[in-house]
């Protein structure tokens, strides 16, 4: 990641795509989420989402591995650079989190995440506090998340 | 007993469910999944970084949540799903084998104004060590079926 002076309002980072394969579905929701729909497809079929359809946690998780790999990517390509490559001081959480459309068994979903806050923290003047939206969008055009967080990124002092 | 319909929910209702165990291993095993970043895999880095030792990924905070209501309430419930979440507060650190319980507030129930057959219950979930420390703060409404 960027050094928190180095990172623009706008910015966009092109996360990546993942396809939720049903067996992929089925198994988070046999650890984390086990509802009728996203266990079972015929106990999908049934219900109001017609077929079987991912954890809404699930498509964030996916999200969070794709930004890892992008992340770790891109600090490689700046260190080879020479650039200065900040850390990141966690996350206090999100917001505005919204599931607009089911995401179905063979969908594959691509990530957009924009920079679109940044500030300086009062308490803790080494970090600098990052806001952006990401926005994960399936294969034909329709948005099926989208969410607002918040992570603290290292200054150059 | 028979599925709760919308109707069943009432503001004000505290339940408290679990409690669920996390280990070490399963916090590893998530974050190799879903979350690689040497605070959630690896003992030593994690010593290294501002929290001071090996914890859950925020979000594997959030999946447990989402076992303990499904085991809970929610598959008990006429659930249809949940259009998101208000707001997610990671407040202080999930560690190795500690075993956690959740805490549901009801906060509000509405019907919906475009699809009638299903009303808005708004939760707020807690997620709580043995201690009863807040670890993660969630508001969510669910979407749950009313009664024909």
């Amino acid at each position: 990641m960027k050094l928190f002076q180095d990172i623009k309002v706008g910015e966009r980072f092109e996360v990546g795509a993942h396809t939720f394969t049903a067996e992929d579905i089925k198994s988070f929701a046999r650890r984390f989420d086990p509802q009728p729909f996203h266990l079972d497809e015929e106990a999908a079929r049934h219900s109001h989402f017609g077929g079987l359809v991912a954890s809404g946690w699930h498509t964030a998780a996916a999200w969070m591995r794709l930004m890892v790999d992008h992340r770790d990517r891109a600090d490689a390509e700046m260190r080879a650079r020479g650039e200065g490559v900040g850390r990141h001081g966690g996350s206090p959480g999100f917001r505005e989190l919204k599931w607009m459309k089911p995401v179905y068994a063979g969908d594959t979903i691509g990530y957009v995440t924009e920079v679109t806050d940044l500030r300086t923290s009062q308490s803790h003047p080494r970090w600098g506090i990052m806001k952006f939206r990401t926005v994960g969008t399936n294969q034909n055009g329709d948005a099926v998340i989208s969410f607002v967080s918040t992570v603290f990124v290292e200054r150059r002092q | 007993m028979a599925k709760r319909y919308f109707e069943d929910f009432k503001a004000g209702t505290v339940s408290v469910y679990g409690p669920l165990l996390v280990t070490r291993d399963e916090i590893i095993a998530f974050a190799k999944d879903y979350d690689p970043q040497p605070l959630h895999l690896d003992e030593a880095a994690a010593r290294m970084t501002p929290l001071g030792g090996l914890c859950a990924s925020g979000w594997h905070t959030c999946c447990l949540m989402m076992r303990m209501a499904a085991d809970g309430f929610v598959n008990d419930s006429h659930s249809m799903g949940s259009p998101g979440v208000d707001e997610v507060k990671w407040l202080a650190p999930l560690r190795p084998d500690t075993q956690i319980r959740l805490r549901v507030t009801v906060l509000e129930t509405r019907v919906s104004n475009s699809k009638p057959d299903r009303g808005f219950v708004k939760h707020q979930f807690e997620v709580l060590d043995p201690q009863d420390t807040v670890l993660m703060q969630l508001t969510s409404p669910l979407m749950i079926a009313r009664r024909q």
